[in-house]
């Protein structure tokens, strides 16, 4: 029971945190209603098969046994063949991430695969799933379950892209995402 | 001073869109990192962080080594050098093997240190800065004027016009559309560089690891699209332990920028696969440039600690208002100082480190505790060594080491200042001494020094004794507060004496980076203090009991007057302030409070030694809320007054800002009394009222409570 307790409390508190610097959060029982939630998202944004509309998710544990072709059919445009030349005219990128940190809702995860660094650098808007079994108190808890001899590439990410170089007021969407949107899943399988 | 950096200076002050844009944002800042470190253990969380960087800077050579071992056995290329030349030759040399046309470049001081770009560009190849700010400054072919936020010194209509003039017409000065136009026109050139270089927060040497941290997403786009990632780290980036990168990450952001993370951070231990498949060519420089030789320096090691937050800049009176140009090119602000002093040359921070006001901001927030004001004195004692002190210096330390000589001119000066004094203040002053009147009226030279009128005052006899250092204001100008302190002490049981042998603190030769002068001053005020046995020894002046308590045995440690520092250190232990004395005694029960007396509200000015060398800030606010008066806080209460001793004198273009942003916080209060525990920051503060026609009374706190006792 305490443990419930306690990830509720953790969840909350990445909640408050991530939408405090501008990311939008969205909470999921099943994978199921992750996968219809993300084609929802996918169908609003206008994603389609034209230039400039498409959508890139790169490979994940979510996507393992999921039809990949019937998603497909469901949104034109959105492809699991990650290109640069793809995700650089993209709308929308899809990725899981590995890991969440409570107090400062931020996402983690092993992006040594280029592609998962390509769908949430390039596309303007990023949407992130995560297991709320990931779900970790903060960043000394992460750096000792994380083996930097096993994944090259560490990332990060904690809200969209901002600035505030010019007279100091800030503006969010720089270089990457503008927008992060995260779907939080409880019946997610957590990566080894 | 040179004229080019007075003028330097003048330019600065002048230009509104600088001040306005730092103004504001010291302001916004200091809110907003109180509320990121909301919960956060900041003293034991420095404490960590200074313990990891100095046991790294303490094996820099050795963790380098170790660093390359872990990285190359990824696949790494390492490249250890001391030679920024070295470095340059190196990028260039790899981009011309490979072929690179283009570089996108994420931020990174280092470069900046060595010039790098210049050097790129010179073999034709094209260099972008892809941070907004950086490109922003290159673009308008300038220098970074902050080590966070490059280009801060700049309004949007500026940045409008430089995008106008150098990339594409028509540019309308909104921020958004700005920010907008800067993706559309970078992007392109992430897509096509051949080549990515950035910095590095963090170097890990047990697993060869390094951590960027960005909020553009710049970084994550230069360490992915080209083909080749080189990055280049300084040094005193590196820390040994993997672990150990959580209390750096911890702090950066929240001190940097008030956040409590940046959007991205990414750590990459190693090589990962390019787009198209092929293995990424990823080159690790790590540069020692002096930073070796500085951690053999006893002194300046701790100077290694900086994690590059610019905390210190964003809490500085004096940034605040004339920004980072004024500073030089590379590193700007406090730790600007000491680093370009090391980084470039000792002789290069000769002007700038004229520029601190030693108000000790910096210290209190520093997240790699480094006493930056004592580093920059610590500069100045050696440029004094190296130069020779400045012959209208040296003349007046003369007189200031030569007791007999000050008092005499002193007395003198009362009665040279009959024409100017009115009312107690001298409002006009002749010719080279006018810029000490712009601003504020100073005081008349009392007819009569405290030395002279604490003969005249009739004490009880007590078995219990203090000593009173007066300093030169309460003497000269303000016996009335020496008056006050005698009748508190009095009410108390403790009779006060005077050691007619005082002389001045030495504060004042110190600051100028004088030692040895200091050294004689103190060492003739110990002989003077101890001569008769008191219980206390007592001052008004804060920055007289810092000298007293810690400086004089510092001073004398520094020339090697080793012999006479358990004298030193016996009279440390009898120093105290006098407010702290007060609320000792009125906690002990032998001061009361006057019951019913007149009271009123009343605000309080803290002056920078009072509160951030001998923490006794509250001990003055306490006594007078008991006494009954009624507290109302001004903004930025603990911010400096402009009077630095004798930075008034030597900037006074400074000083005068500094004060009249203190008197409007002082006014906006609308307390009718401002009580303060410093002798300078009521001169300094009650002169500028008085020219401002303020009918606000300022007293020191002794004199306050002095009449409220029974």
């Amino acid at each position: 029971m305490s443990t419930v307790l306690e990830s509720s409390a953790l969840i909350e508190s990445f909640k408050t945190r991530a939408e405090a610097v501008s990311a939008k959060v969205e909470h999921v029982a099943t994978k199921q209603e992750a996968l219809d939630l993300i084609v929802r998202l996918l169908q609003q944004e206008g994603v389609e098969d034209k230039p400039h509309c498409g959508a890139v998710w790169a490979a994940c544990p979510m996507l393992g046994a999921a039809d990949k072709d019937k998603l497909a059919a469901s949104v034109p445009g959105l492809t699991f063949d990650v290109t640069r030349d793809l995700a650089a005219d993209a709308k929308v990128g899809i990725s899981q991430m590995e890991w969440a940190l409570a107090n400062t809702g931020t996402l983690v995860q092993c992006a040594d695969a280029v592609d998962t660094r390509l769908v949430s650098t390039l596309p303007l808007l990023h949407i992130a799933v995560i297991s709320t079994r990931a779900m970790l108190p903060d960043l000394p808890a992460v750096l000792t379950r994380v083996d930097p001899l096993k994944s090259a590439y560490l990332s990060f990410i904690t809200g969209p892209s901002r600035t505030a170089d010019i007279e100091r007021v800030l503006t969010i969407g720089v270089h990457g995402p503008e927008r992060l949107i995260i779907v939080l899943v409880d019946d997610l399988e957590v990566a080894a | 001073m040179k004229d080019e950096f007075r003028q330097s200076i003048l330019d600065a002050l002048s230009n509104p869109n600088l001040t306005g844009a730092l103004g504001n944002f010291s302001v916004a800042y200091r809110a907003g990192r109180a509320k990121a470190y909301e919960g956060v253990d900041f003293e034991a969380l420095r404490t960590e962080i200074a313990s990891i960087k100095s046991s790294a800077s303490s094996h820099f050579d050795e963790l380098a080594a170790q660093f390359k071992r872990a990285a190359e056995a990824r696949g790494t290329k390492v490249f250890c050098t001391s030679d920024p030349k070295a470095v340059r030759d190196y990028i260039l040399r790899l981009a011309q093997e490979r072929g690179v046309k283009s570089i996108v470049k994420s931020k990174s001081m280092a470069t900046e240190e060595i010039h790098l770009n210049k050097h790129l560009e010179k073999a034709g190849i094209d260099v972008q800065e892809t941070d907004l700010g950086e490109w922003i400054i290159q673009l308008a072919g300038q220098t970074p004027s902050h080590m966070v936020m490059p280009a801060i010194h700049m309004t949007k209509e500026e940045v409008a016009t430089v995008f106008s003039n150098k990339v594409e017409d028509g540019q309308k000065p909104d921020i958004p559309k700005l920010v907008k136009f800067a993706r559309g026109k970078l992007r392109p050139m992430f897509l096509n560089a051949d080549m990515g270089i950035s910095g590095a927060n963090i170097a890990v040497a047990e697993t060869g690891s390094i951590v960027i941290m960005t909020n553009e997403g710049n970084a994550r786009l230069v360490t992915t699209l080209p083909r080749i990632h080189v990055a280049l780290v300084g040094y005193e980036k590196l820390i040994e332990h993997f672990k150990d990168i959580a209390p750096i990450v911890t702090a950066l952001p929240k001190s940097a920028t008030a956040q409590l993370l940046t959007s991205y951070l990414s750590v990459i231990s190693g090589p990962t696969p390019n787009t198209d498949g092929t293995p990424k060519e990823l080159h690790i420089i790590l540069m020692d440039n002096r930073r070796n030789e500085m951690s053999h320096d006893p002194r300046f090691k701790e100077a290694l600690q900086c994690i590059r937050c610019a905390s210190c800049l964003n809490v500085c009176p004096v940034f605040r208002l004339v920004g980072g140009h004024v500073f030089g090119k590379v590193y700007t602000g406090g730790i600007g100082t000491i680093l370009t002093a090391w980084f470039d040359a000792l002789k290069a921070s000769d002007e700038i480190q004229s520029l601190c006001i030693q108000c000790g901001n910096c210290r209190d927030v520093c997240p790699g505790k480094i006493d930056i004001p004592e580093l920059i004195l610590e500069l100045r004692r050696r440029l004094a060594v190296e130069q020779g002190q400045p012959l209208i210096q040296k003349a007046i330390f003369s007189v200031v080491n030569n007791r007999r000589l000050f008092h005499t001119m002193m007395r003198a000066a009362y009665i040279g200042q009959a024409p100017f004094a009115k009312d107690g203040f001298i409002r006009h002053l002749p010719m080279f001494l006018s810029d000490m009147t712009a601003n504020r009226s100073l005081p008349t030279i009392a007819a009569e020094p405290f030395r002279d009128r604490i003969k005249k005052i009739k004490q009880p006899k007590c078995a219990e004794k203090a000593a009173f250092f007066g300093g030169c204001l309460v003497d000269f100008a303000y016996p009335e507060m020496g008056e006050s302190v005698v009748k508190v002490l009095n009410k108390a049981g403790i009779e006060v004496i005077f050691p007619e042998g005082q002389t001045c603190c030495g504060a004042p030769a110190r600051y100028s980076g004088a030692y040895e002068v200091a050294a004689q001053n103190g060492a003739d005020n110990i002989d003077a203090l101890l001569a008769e046995d008191v219980k206390y020894v007592v001052s008004a002046c804060p920055t007289c009991t810092v000298a007293l308590k810690q400086d004089f045995i510092a001073n004398l440690e520094a020339v090697g007057r080793t012999a006479e520092l358990p004298a030193a250190r016996k009279l440390a232990e009898k120093v105290v302030d006098f407010s702290t004395l007060a609320e000792q005694l009125v906690q002990q029960g032998r001061l009361k409070f006057k019951p019913g007396i007149e009271t009123s509200k009343f605000t309080y000015h803290d002056s920078c030694h009072f509160k951030r060398t001998l923490r006794a800030d509250q001990t003055p606010r306490k006594l007078m809320k008991q006494a009954g008066y009624e507290l109302v806080e001004m903004d930025e209460c603990d911010m400096c007054c402009g009077m630095g001793g004798s930075y008034t004198l030597k900037l006074p273009e400074i000083s005068a800002p500094i004060l009249e942003r203190k008197l409007s916080n002082v006014e906006k209060a609308g307390a009718p009394l401002l009580l303060i525990d410093c002798p300078g920051c009521v001169m300094q503060i009650r002169g500028g009222l008085d020219k401002r026609g303020s009918k606000i009374k300022v007293e020191h706190t002794a004199q306050r409570l002095a009449e409220s006792l029974e």
